[in-house]
């Protein structure tokens, strides 16, 4: 819990927008000042009056690998406001939330920009690990006949790239890429491909709801739109998060092949989280902090955990940081309101309800006597998730905050958890209440 | 100190006997000279200082100095020049050869000492402050934006004549020096290395010790590449005749006298006013005597005018709210946030915003040319679908289309939202203040500010005081204008205010002789002869035929029956330019003209008159405070001919002849 008040003062997030297999029109920095000039704009102080901006981001580009600092200045926050940026893979963007909570409490700080960024369309691609050394000697080489003979010792296939975001998105210690280790939770529990491409298939359903009824343009939030338009250098508008399928059907995902254990395998593309590009931010501010610049709070962060687990099984992650909150407050999985369980692989979030209803895995990794139970679907990840809308790491973490606390809003609800899980083996839970 | 400043030895008794020169030597020898003119803020070469400089390098070349370095004491700059108000106020031709000979005689001396000469430029080296500098062996640039270079005489009508058309081209060669010469453009430290106009463009930090180095090191001058030798050699004569062509283009010599007076000199005279024979038209002589070098004199004099009606209030904007983004409103916003303000713009939905960001990238990627700069540029510019910047904005101005009821509820909204001591503003052409202000608590916070089409090359706005506006307001608009830097006008509210009430009755009659079977090619080629920029049937296809209409309707009443020739051409959905169609047909943006027949005084004068009648009586009714002001308004805000001088100043000496 935390040591005192934790406040949302509002948050902002710009459309989520597919790669689509080459360079997008936007920079991390690009899309991280665009969605915070917005979010400042209709707050009631100026950005020098903030006292630090925290950007989590899984992959920042080499030109601006402190982009929290690099947005903060883009922000017009001013030469004096220090700014920095946190990295916790997946959780990046929840990862800079908890780190200004963690200055608010220790009185270092009293008005935070914290939220998350990735540009994965813009994920490099790297020289291979034989080229480098083939270049090094190549350098090395004095003479010219030195340099014939490296030149003779060159092949072509050096040339292949390594793609950065498939090394990101590898974990450097079991060696799986992230979609294997989501296998392991559909083979454990036994989630078939229908059942993963069902809850896909919903994922695009809620989303599209949500897009018609303006949900993400401030209905229901007083106005206060959640994701805000960008524009590019040609004048081109971003308004939606464009990876949604509205026609999206079993019959349609069915044709796609497993991708990550090929041919054998149940994870495809369709029920896997989209590689995008997207930025989202919150203010948040100490009781100090609302007195000074008359803010209007419209929701608490009231508790964060992290947890770590078995990197071959990372997408259980949420179990395993949700429930320690839960068990300190003495709630129920049904007792909160909103979930946002951050949609890495249909997969993975069916893995964390089937693990939640298991005997065997509560009383073995959860220490429960039993388990949890089933958590109502209905409360989960109603606006779709990272299926439909996609899932640029560094993002993900702010945008499941700010959006179980306007779906508490919209709902009447009180309390919420969003939750993530982090490429690595961890997972971090967020108790939000609206006020 | 700075602590990079060289260490010197005292040389106050040196410094002593000059007012505006601080003189220092360094331990290795090498005397800074620093130039700080006395009881100014800017650095000119007015009579004292050029005098004292002139003595100064007689003592210098007396010490035998290791070598010299010039430089500004001067935040504002390096040195602006000569004393305009010395030459406005010259009586005489001779007064004005007296200003000539000083320079052109203390520039050669400095070219001639024995010891190397380095000029240090941070900031503008305008005119007589660039010619110093090529008196000087090297040059050394620091690379900030206000680093600049120019020989903005020929736009004074008068040529640089300290030396400039002669050590110019000999040092940059024959094309960049033209194109400065002939076009008063300026050029940035970088260009200026690129060109060879100075040796190093370098950033601040290191600029002492640059031109320490160059001094100590006097490396051997550059010679020019072998095309700009053959074109300042053999070739001399066609290049000059090929720039002749050029400037024809641009202005007529019975007009503008200056820039063939200045390829004349380079040509025939290599660069020295004393050498061509009194009555040539390249002769100082000539040209100071010419009528359109006072008249530019003038409108220079306007401009500072202008400038100064600004400075009435202190009142300094961060942010700026614009609502509406048209052509009009965007560009108003990307003009704001490229002068530093953050700017919010608004309109109805972001499909609207696109295209106003499109315009505005595509503006500063042409006119700011660092990229980070640039960058920083769009992100002060924030779209702004729920108008939340009305709260922040220091400034909001109104730029929608011309509805009366509209503009009274946004006003009403806009005062309600708006901070105590934001200026509220309308770009409204056509309506009145008194009307927009109807549903307002408080209708003394509106004021008009009113901008002319294309926004980022218009230097004229209009600051419209309504009846009831709060004097201040009007002051601290004035001032906002100055800070985006444009010249503010004070006008009644009055219809077309000063600009479009002159221009409505010269385009009505314009219409009416194509009505009588003049045509099109014929009125403008007039219109060009007489030294308009652009015809008014060129200007009526550019504004757009449907604008016209619009604004002739407001300014001579609904019932006023309009011409038949736009009558015509509008039921053809003929609009002009924009449409590819209106009295001229466009093709690829290029109007397509027939023969012009032959243009009489006769048609001049018909063509004009309606223009002077109407800017008298702009002048009578106080539209603007007085006939000066009417000038200044007239040529910045429609480009009335500038070397008459101005509508009013015309009318005077026509009287006068």
């Amino acid at each position: 819990m935390t040591t005192k008040p934790i406040y949302i003062i509002d948050g902002a997030r710009t459309p989520f927008l597919k790669a689509k297999g080459k360079p997008g029109p936007f920079m991390a920095s690009d899309l991280a000042t665009q969605a915070g000039r917005a979010l400042l704009n209709r707050l009631p102080f100026a950005p020098t009056d903030l006292d630090e901006v925290i950007l989590g981001a899984a992959s920042p580009s080499a030109d601006e690998v402190n982009i929290g600092r690099v947005v903060a200045l883009r922000l017009g926050a001013g030469q004096h406001v220090p700014g920095w940026t946190v990295m916790r893979n997946c959780a990046s963007g929840m990862q800079a939330l908890d780190s200004a909570i963690a200055n608010m409490e220790a009185g270092r700080a009293n008005l935070v920009l914290a939220g998350g960024v990735d540009a994965l369309s813009r994920a490099p691609l790297l020289f291979s690990e034989t080229m480098v050394h083939w270049l090094a000697n190549f350098y090395a080489a004095k003479t010219s006949g030195q340099k014939a003979a490296v030149l003779a010792r060159f092949k072509l296939a050096n040339l292949a790239p390594v793609i950065g975001i498939m090394k990101g998105l590898t974990d450097p210690n079991v060696g799986l890429i992230m979609g294997q280790t989501a296998e392991n939770l559909a083979w454990r529990f036994g989630i078939s491909r229908e059942q993963q491409d069902e809850f896909a298939v919903r994922s695009h359903q809620r989303l599209t709801r949500a897009q018609e009824q303006g949900v993400l343009d401030g209905n229901g939030t007083g106005g206060h739109a959640e994701v805000v338009p960008v524009f590019d250098d040609r004048g081109h508008l971003y308004a939606l998060d464009d990876g949604v399928r509205r026609d999206s059907s079993m019959q349609g995902l069915a044709k796609l092949k497993p991708f990550f254990d090929k041919k054998y395998g149940t994870v495809t593309a369709g029920n896997s989280s989209q590689v995008t590009d997207g930025a989202a931010w919150l203010v948040l501010a100490t009781e100090e902090g609302v007195k000074r610049h008359g803010l209007a709070p419209v929701g608490r962060i009231v508790d964060s955990q992290w947890a770590g687990l078995d990197p071959t099984q990372m997408g259980l992650g949420p179990v395993h940081a949700s429930t320690p909150i839960l068990a300190r407050h003495g709630l129920g999985l049904n007792d909160l309101d909103a979930w946002e369980i951050n949609e890495a692989f249909a997969a993975q979030v069916l893995g964390c309800l089937a693990a939640w209803k298991d005997p065997g895995y509560s009383e073995e990794h959860l220490g429960l006597d039993k388990p949890l139970g089933e958590l109502d679907t209905e409360k989960l990840n109603i606006d779709g998730g990272a299926i439909a809308l996609g899932h640029p790491v560094g993002a993900s973490g702010a945008r499941i905050v700010l959006h179980t606390l306007n779906v508490l809003r919209r709902t009447g609800g009180k309390r919420g958890i969003a939750t993530i899980c982090i490429g690595g083996g961890q997972g971090g839970a967020m108790l939000v209440e609206a006020l | 100190m700075h602590p990079a400043e060289p260490i010197f030895k005292g040389d106050a008794a040196m410094s002593a006997k000059y007012k505006h020169f601080r003189l220092e030597t360094d331990r290795d020898g090498l005397v800074w000279v620093t130039m700080d003119k006395q009881g100014a803020s800017t650095n000119t070469f007015s009579k004292d200082v050029m005098e004292e400089l002139s003595a100064l390098i007689d003592d210098l070349v007396a010490m035998k100095p290791r070598a010299m370095i010039l430089r500004s004491g001067k935040d504002s700059g390096f040195i602006a020049g000569a004393d305009v108000e010395e030459f406005k106020a010259a009586r005489s031709v001779d007064d004005a050869l007296a200003i000539v000979r000083r320079g052109w005689d203390t520039f050669n001396k400095l070219a001639a000492v024995p010891f190397p000469t380095v000029a240090l430029v941070r900031g503008f080296a305008m005119g007589g402050g660039l010619e110093v500098t090529l008196a000087c062996k090297y040059r050394i640039a620091v690379d900030e934006p206000a680093t600049r270079f120019a020989l903005p005489e020929v736009m004074l009508g008068i040529l640089p004549g300290w030396g400039g058309v002669m050590r110019l081209p000999r040092l940059v060669g024959p094309t960049a020096a033209l194109d400065i010469m002939l076009t008063g453009k300026t050029v940035d430290a970088r260009k200026a290395k690129r060109i060879g106009l100075v040796d190093a463009a370098v950033p601040p930090r290191v600029m002492e010790n640059a031109a320490r180095m160059m001094a100590l090191e006097a490396p051997p001058q550059k010679k020019l590449p072998l095309k700009e030798r053959m074109m300042a050699g053999p070739l001399k004569g066609m290049v000059a005749n090929m720039a002749r062509k050029q400037v024809a283009k641009r202005a007529r010599p019975e007009h503008y006298p200056a820039p063939y007076a200045i390829l004349d000199l380079w040509q025939k005279y290599d660069g020295d006013p004393f050498a061509p024979p009194a009555g040539s038209a390249a002769s100082m002589a000539t040209l100071a005597s010419h009528p359109t070098t006072a008249n530019l004199i003038r409108v220079f004099a306007l401009q500072e005018r202008l400038k100064s009606l600004g400075k009435e209030s202190d009142f300094t904007a961060k942010h700026v709210h614009v609502i509406g983004a048209g052509v009009m409103g965007g560009d108003i916003a990307t003009v704001c946030a490229m002068r530093g303000l953050t700017v919010t713009l608004q309109d109805q939905n972001a499909e609207r915003l696109a295209p106003a960001v499109k315009r505005a990238h595509d503006l500063v990627r042409k006119r700011v040319k660092d990229k980070y700069r640039a960058r920083d540029t769009m992100d002060r510019l924030i779209p702004d679908v729920a108008g939340d910047g009305i709260r922040r904005a220091d400034v909001i101005i109104e730029a929608i289309f011309e509805n009366l009821e509209v503009k009274q509820n946004l006003f009403a909204e806009v005062e309600a939202k708006a901070k105590p001591t934001a200026i509220l503003a309308t770009n409204t052409s056509s309506l009145k203040l008194a009307d927009i202000s109807k549903k307002m608590k408080d209708p003394a916070r509106l004021v008009g500010i009113h901008f002319f089409n294309p926004v980022p090359q218009m230097m004229l706005v209009e600051i419209v005081k309504g009846d009831a506006t709060r004097p201040e307001l009007a002051k601290d608009a004035a001032a906002f204008v100055r800070q985006i830097d444009k010249l503010p006008l004070p006008v009644k509210d009055a219809p077309g205010f000063l600009v479009n009430r002159v221009l409505g009755p010269y385009m009505a009659n314009a219409f009416r002789l194509i009505d009588e079977g003049i045509a099109p090619e014929t009125l403008d080629k007039a219109a060009e002869q007489f030294g308009m920029p652009m015809g008014p049937i060129a200007l009526a296809d550019t504004v757009g035929l449907d604008i016209c209409a619009a604004a002739g309707k407001s300014l001579a009443g609904a019932d006023a029956k309009p011409p038949a020739c736009l009558v015509k051409r509008l039921e053809a959905n003929k609009l002009g330019k924009k449409s590819g169609e209106g009295f001229y047909r466009y093709e690829k943006g290029k109007a397509v003209k027939g023969q012009a027949g032959p243009v009489t005084d006769d048609l001049i004068e018909r063509l004009i008159a309606p223009y002077l009648a109407e800017a008298r009586k702009t002048v009578d009714e106080k539209i603007v405070a007085d006939a000066e002001l009417a000038d200044g308004g007239l040529i910045f805000g429609t480009g009335f001919a500038p070397f008459r001088g101005g509508p009013m100043h015309y009318l005077a000496e026509r009287g006068r002849a």
